[in-house]
């Protein structure tokens, strides 16, 4: 799972190879809305966000529900225009016209939502949804190669015998089928980047698993840059190279994932990490985690009025009299960890 | 600290029975059969369950999506509404006090109600499904405790309301509140207060916590790990999260196409899950923290209940299938409290005998 693909030689003025594919750079997103009485106020959807994907690598965005994520993704995507901050592909600044991206932008980078339902064109067979993309994209003309190139797609998320699947409707297929439609859609346009929004958690269990598959071997077939959305941490695990964690419009942590999980340095990505499910947790740990202090259930924080300082303070037990004035800075933790904690920070002045 | 915790969920027997009456079973559903009657063939969506449910025990029921989970917790309490039909089976309920059993299948709408909330409750996905949005939450909580106690008052109840919300961790000046006015994960916990108002014996709940995010999650089960320790009700919780169940459940029911294919403890399931299916179930959940391998799921889609397979329901999907499969439908065996419906564990149909093993393997 951890393979890392051997970059592919660089094609003649490609940037350096360590230039991150697409990239956030201290990125802040705040949506203006008016409530019932219509007095205006401002959600801080995202705030200083820094992010880099590389080719052939994953990296995870979890968090909590209403942290930014899909957010975030969608400014990636080019959705949305930053209110301040940079997104850069291959090391140049996106820029947007009128709240737009040139339609080029979509050709490298591509997103694959939740449900996969609601972005396939239900009036259209397969091959239609399919076919939209290389017209499009690269101007594919002709029955023949149309035909060629989207069995190949097919064929690439395993769906076979591939004519079984180019004339059925959306609706005729199983939600895992649909969702390998969708990511052969992405393909067809044959980006550099994947953008999944929780792209299997809609999906059956049992299917789940095959789809992170998939996502595996497209980075290290493809050397496609991945970026994860997901609440579970498990599968995050599974799947990508580097976890990164949200709460409340800002990130907290980020890391290889294996560290992450095992030894988190942010108090919010504990309590996610002991939060989450684990299969393999024995008897004793799993009483243990059942009767945690039963004051502890904090209200996830408002962003129209985020709490000041360190937005977790009202809900961490660490939390000291900085956390509640000032917002921690950045830690840089070595091997490519870092927090955004201070109890980090104190630590490192003490050293 | 943890012994006690371990002693309150792994030997319910020995303590609550004693407690609580002779009868160590708050719930026996023999041969249950829901079938949806619409325009084309009906559709067999819980065929032929039999469990038993113990009192004070959490019994999971895991399954993928359309293998009938929720059509068999809404036929558990009665709450199913046409097209579904139950066609076979008893749901038989032994009250605590040591009252008459009631079977739920052929009681009658009134008997059904006096049951409903003091001795049996739901709670649903969706908070909003059982919460009034355009009624105050105490006005919602004295309603339903107003109905089974009338000698209550008004402030009595709003009191016992405030004190309810209290338990699920939302202080009780919230009664006043109206639900959309609580973020999800407090609705959630509303109902599950709800849910228990009464103090029922038995609550049931389809994917309570589906909706919210993992750390509400597990705020939420905490709570209703503790109320049951002090109310000692006993719970079927159903969600398509195995590896929520196995580290919630006392017992867990797995459910394929209608039918419950294997049950039995946690440890049980996970160590050692005896049906391919389950097996497979448990290798689509990736660990947290063990050691990582790829997995693969379980190839092939769930089936269609309106066109089931022939024989074994899993055998269009299942590797270890073998010559009979196609056209034998396995029974629930059970082994020393672990059951299973599959040909391999079914000594009367395994391909070839092989005496003294007691697990027979596809060979
Ligand atoms: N278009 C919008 N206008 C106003 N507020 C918005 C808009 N989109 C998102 N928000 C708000 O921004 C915050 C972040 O939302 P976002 O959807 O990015 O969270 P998320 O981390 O993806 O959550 P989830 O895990 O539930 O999908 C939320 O408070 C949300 O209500
Ligand atoms: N009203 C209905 N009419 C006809 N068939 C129905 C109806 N409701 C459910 N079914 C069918 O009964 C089967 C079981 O459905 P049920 O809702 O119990 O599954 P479930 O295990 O709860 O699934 P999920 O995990 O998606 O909630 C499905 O095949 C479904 O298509
Ligand atoms: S009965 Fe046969 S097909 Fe069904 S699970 Fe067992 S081995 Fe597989
Ligand atoms: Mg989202
Ligand atoms: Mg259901």
């Amino acid at each position: 799972m951890t393979a890392t693909t051997v970059p592919a030689p660089s094609a003649p003025g490609a940037p350096a190879p360590d230039t991150p594919v697409l990239e956030a750079v201290d990125v802040t997103k705040h949506f203006e809305v008016r409530s019932a009485v219509g007095a205006r106020s401002v959600v801080r959807a995202v705030e200083g966000a820094t992010l880099a994907l590389h080719r052939g690598r994953v990296v995870a965005l979890v968090g909590e529900s209403g942290s930014g994520k899909t957010t975030l993704a969608r400014l990636l995507a080019g959705f949305y225009a930053p209110t301040s901050g940079e997104i850069a592909l291959e090391g140049v600044t996106v820029r947007q016209r009128r709240g737009r991206v040139e339609r080029g932008y979509h050709k490298d980078v591509q997103i694959v939502f939740q449900d996969p339902f609601g972005s396939l064109n239900p009036l259209h067979r397969v091959r239609h949804n399919l076919e939209r993309p290389l017209k499009l994209h690269h101007g594919v003309r002709g029955r023949a190669e149309l035909d060629r190139r989207v069995r190949e797609l097919l064929e690439r998320v395993a769906l076979t015998p591939t004519e079984q699947f180019v004339d059925k409707f959306p609706h005729e297929l199983s939600g895992g089928q649909r969702q390998r439609v969708v990511i052969a859609r992405a393909l067809a346009v044959e980006p550099k980047v994947l953008l999944g929004d929780e792209p299997i958690s809609m999906l059956d269990v049992s299917i789940r698993l095959e789809m992170l598959n998939l996502l595996d071997r497209l980075r290290t077939e493809d050397g496609l840059a991945l970026l994860y959305i997901t609440h579970d941490i498990a599968s995050a695990r599974y799947l990508c190279d580097d976890i990164v964690v949200m709460y409340a419009g800002e990130m907290v942590e980020g890391g290889p994932k294996e560290q992450v999980i095992a030894d988190p340095q942010h108090p919010y990505t504990r309590l996610l990490v002991e939060s989450s499910p684990d299969p393999g947790r024995g008897a004793r740990d799993r009483a243990a985690l059942f009767d945690a202090d039963a004051d502890g259930l904090g209200e996830p924080p408002s962003l129209i009025d985020p709490p000041s300082g360190c937005r977790f303070h009202p809900r961490c037990p660490f939390a000291m009299d900085v956390c509640r004035t000032q917002a921690p800075p950045r830690t840089d933790l070595g091997d490519g960890r870092w927090a955004r904690c201070w109890l980090h920070q104190k630590t490192q002045e003490n050293e | 600290m943890v012994t006690q915790i371990m002693s309150d969920t792994d030997h319910d027997d020995a303590g609550t029975t004693a407690a609580r009456g002779a009868d160590g079973d708050v719930l026996r559903v023999t041969g249950l059969t829901v079938e949806y009657v619409t325009d084309g063939d009906p559709v067999r969506a819980c065929a032929d369950v039999t469990f038993t449910l113990r009192r004070g025990e959490i019994l999971g029921v895991a399954g993928e999506s359309g293998s009938g989970k929720s059509t068999l917790i809404t036929a558990l309490t009665r709450l199913q509404r046409p097209p579904a039909v139950t066609t076979a089976g008893s749901i038989v309920f032994q009250p605590r006090d040591g009252g008459a059993a009631v079977d739920l299948v052929t009681a009658s709408p009134r008997a059904l109600r006096a049951l409903r909330w003091t001795s049996l409750s739901i709670v649903l996905q969706s908070a909003m499904d059982a919460l009034n949005p355009v009624m105050r939450l105490g006005a919602q909580f004295a309603d339903a405790l107003r109905t089974h106690d009338r000698s209550l008052g008004n402030d009595a109840a709003w009191a016992r309301a405030a004190e309810l919300l209290a338990t699920v961790g939302i202080s009780g000046d919230r009664a006043r509140s109206y639900p959309h006015e609580l973020s999800g994960g407090m609705r959630q916990r509303a109902s599950i207060a709800l849910a228990l108002a009464c103090g029922p014996e038995l609550v049931v709940m389809d994917e309570p916590t589906t909706a919210v995010d993992v750390v509400m999650q597990r705020q939420i089960l905490a709570q209703v790990l503790r109320l049951r320790r002090t109310l000692g009700f006993a719970v079927v919780f159903v969600t398509h999260d195995l590896s929520l169940l196995l580290e919630l459940a006392d017992r867990i029911a797995i459910m394929y196409a209608g039918r419950i294919v294997e049950l039995g403890t946690a440890s049980e399931l996970y160590d050692d899950p005896r049906h391919p299916y389950t097996r497979g179930l448990r290798d689509s959940f990736p660990p947290l923290r063990a050691p990582l391998r790829r997995l693969t799921g379980i190839p092939g889609t769930p089936p269609d209940l309106r066109r089931p397979p022939s024989g074994c329901p899993f055998h269009p999907r299942c590797a270890a299938r073998f010559e009979g499969c196609d056209t034998h439908l396995p029974e629930l065996v059970t082994k020393g409290g672990h059951a299973v419906a599959c040909r391999l564990h079914d000594p009367t149909q395994r391909p070839q005998p092989a005496p003294g093993t007691s697990t027979g393997g596809a060979r």
